[in-house]
């Protein structure tokens, strides 16, 4: 009997979905010394970040079933459910890529060429910038919830969600030249070793893309 | 005599068990919000708790009070069997205290009013006759079952949206909540007082012009409201919980309304349910005293403070707990939103109350926050949940009235 007002509330789904964003970026800023390892040829400091990447890919894959699990279709939501669900699918890709990208550099002990470091590493580093971003315009979640999604609060993510874009615009023209000069020295390198370091860039280039994706799901969001 | 004195002393010890139930339980509805939210500590909330529902039980609990004990039964029916309605009285206390008692163990969400109102119709349907029952004032009753919590749905709904519209989607939500947070004191505390003078305080004796009504209720609620302006100004922000919105303050400034709303639910509450206990201990008072079932006969005063007091035991010695449970439970119901569902439920009831009528409380606070979520002011309602919730009035009044059927035959054939 007391608890007839409480039983009402559903279990929100907002502070789970800024958590496992959080968890998401921290699994995608590991990328950056794993590649410093990497090109070092620090094979054995690789292993070890793949270790805390993929615990952390597990950790945002059991909280993302967790929140399925507590979404139950008879929730009255001022948001749908669905664009909820979606939101966490893609912050959820932003881990998934990271561990996919370091299964294959690690797996292939892939010698990424000393020509392109730098500018590699310079490209990893803004995807991972656009990692957090989206965890900072998804922080809002709680906010935007407070301010019923109208409003100052909608400009401010807004204009997050704006800068994220500018992010992921350079991740892409970090990428067209990061393509550019692996094309410049490819003929020095193995074939197939090649084709996998178009892949990586590809890979990697894609947690900015997710990371962007964030951003349109929330966009939905404000948009209701 | 000793009849008599055996029927009062079981209906006080009923009476006193009821109003421990409902002291034990349904507090926590009114009290939890402000605890989960930290605007008050258990300590302060029991002793908020205790003090209003108090005060809501003896200063308005008169008109539910009048309706349970005279309203549903047709008094002049017993005219010349007054045993039976004392009989019928102590039956529909350990009925609906019996179905209560079943369904907190089941975890059924079961509201007291319901029971002790089917109980009442129960035992003066089938073991008096049908025409013992004032059918058209049940049916205005159970209509109002139905208008509470839309009402207070409505209400909340405006309210929050209010707030939304004036505070949370502003430039500067601290600075808007700072300026507009006391005038909602001043309405929370104005409508409350306001109504209790004018309908709740002619059952205890006190007549007070309906112009001295408005200047008194306006004296108090602005009285209270300088007090929380005084205390909202010196809420400085966090700077390392708050985001840019600074919505963090924001709902401690919104934590001081809800002290005041608080208070108001608990003696809304005090005011509407203390009845389901005390009525029927009333009817039966009058009746064992004066030998005829006297429905001029003013409801002794004491009575009130009997289920007032029956009350604060319950919360004293339960409630601490129960509050503890729900308030972790409703933390979606911050004090921005929690304000708006318990002013709105409160300012509900208290009509109730003064006009008479038994409602739900829970039920009419479910609707609030319900009325709220509308808003988009919640994050999650379990629709299934608020479903059965609304549903259990259909069980509850038939089960309530079955039991109270079986113990008025069971007393009839034992007692003197």
């Amino acid at each position: 009997m007391a608890n007839l007002l409480a039983n009402i509330f559903g279990s929100s789904p907002v502070m789970p979905l800024e958590k496992h964003v959080d968890i998401a970026y921290r699994c995608t800023r590991e990328l950056v010394g794993f590649f410093e390892a990497a090109i070092a040829g620090n094979w054995d400091e690789a292993r070890a970040i793949r270790d805390v990447i993929e615990e952390l890919e597990h950790e945002a894959d059991d909280l993302k079933k967790e929140i399925r699990l507590h979404l139950p279709k008879s929730l009255f939501m001022p948001v749908p459910r669905e664009d909820l669900l979606e939101l966490l699918l893609v912050q959820d890709k932003m881990a998934n890529r990271t561990k996919d990208v370091s299964g294959l550099v690690l797996g292939r002990k892939m010698r990424i060429p000393p020509e392109i470091s730098d500018k590699f590493l310079e490209f990893v580093q803004r995807c991972v910038d656009a990692a957090k971003q989206a965890r900072k315009s998804v922080r809002e979640l709680d906010e935007l919830f407070t301010a019923g999604f109208r409003g100052a609060e909608v400009s401010l993510v807004s204009s997050m969600i704006e800068d994220l874009d500018k992010i992921e615009t350079d991740t892409d023209e970090l990428q067209a030249e990061l393509r550019a000069a692996l094309y410049a020295v490819e003929g020095g390198i193995e074939p197939v070793n090649v084709i996998f370091l178009y892949r990586v860039i590809e890979l990697t280039g894609e947690i900015a893309d997710m990371a962007e994706r964030v951003g349109r799901r929330l966009e939905l969001l404000l948009s209701h | 005599m000793e009849a008599q004195l055996v029927y009062i002393g079981l209906a006080a010890v009923f009476g006193i068990f009821m109003a421990w139930g409902i002291g034990a339980n349904d507090v926590a509805n009114a009290m939890a919000t402000s605890v989960g939210s930290k605007a008050l500590t258990i300590r302060q909330a029991i002793l908020v708790a205790a003090v209003f529902e108090f005060l809501g039980a003896v200063l308005a609990g008169g008109g539910v009070t009048s309706t349970i004990r005279q309203g549903i039964v047709d008094v002049e029916h017993f005219a010349d069997k007054v045993e039976l309605l004392v009989y019928g009285m102590l039956a529909s206390l350990l009925a609906a205290g019996t179905w209560l008692l079943i369904a907190s163990r089941k975890g059924w969400p079961v509201s007291t009013t319901h029971s002790i109102v089917g109980a009442i119709v129960g035992f003066a349907a089938v073991g008096i006759g049908v025409e013992a029952v004032q059918w058209p004032k049940v049916g205005t009753i159970v209509l109002s079952w139905v208008i509470s919590p839309l009402t207070a749905g409505i209400i909340a709904f405006l309210i929050f949206a209010s707030v939304q519209r004036l505070i949370l989607r502003q430039e500067d939500p601290l600075a808007k909540a700072k300026r507009y947070v006391p005038f909602y004191i001043f309405f929370a505390a104005f409508t409350v007082t306001l109504v209790t003078i004018l309908k709740g305080l002619t059952h205890v004796g006190l007549d007070v012009s309906t112009g001295t009504s408005y200047l008194i209720a306006t004296a108090i609620a602005a009285s209270i409201a300088v007090v929380g302006a005084i205390v909202i100004r010196r809420i400085q922000p966090v700077r390392k919980i708050d985001k840019k919105q600074h919505f963090y303050t924001v709902e401690r400034v919104f934590g001081v309304l809800m002290i005041v709303t608080a208070c108001s639910m608990a003696f809304a509450h005090g005011s509407n349910d203390v009845a389901n206990a005390i009525g029927p201990v009333a009817a039966v008072i009058a009746a064992a005293q004066s030998g005829v079932v006297g429905s001029r006969a003013a409801l002794p005063i004491w009575v009130l403070m009997l289920g007032g007091v029956g009350i604060v035991i319950g919360l004293a010695t339960f409630g601490r707990h129960v509050i503890a449970t729900v308030g972790e439970k409703i933390t979606q119901l911050t004090p921005s939103r929690g304000f708006a569902a318990e002013l709105a439920a409160a300012t509900t009831i208290v009509i109730a109350s003064g006009t008479g009528l038994p409602i739900s409380t829970t039920h009419t606070l479910v609707g609030a926050v319900l009325g709220v979520g509308m808003a988009r002011g919640i994050e999650a309602i379990d629709l299934r949940v608020v479903g059965r919730i609304f549903a259990s009035w259909l069980i509850t009044v038939p089960a309530g009235a079955l039991l109270s059927i079986i113990f008025f035959y069971f007393l009839k054939a034992v007692l003197p």
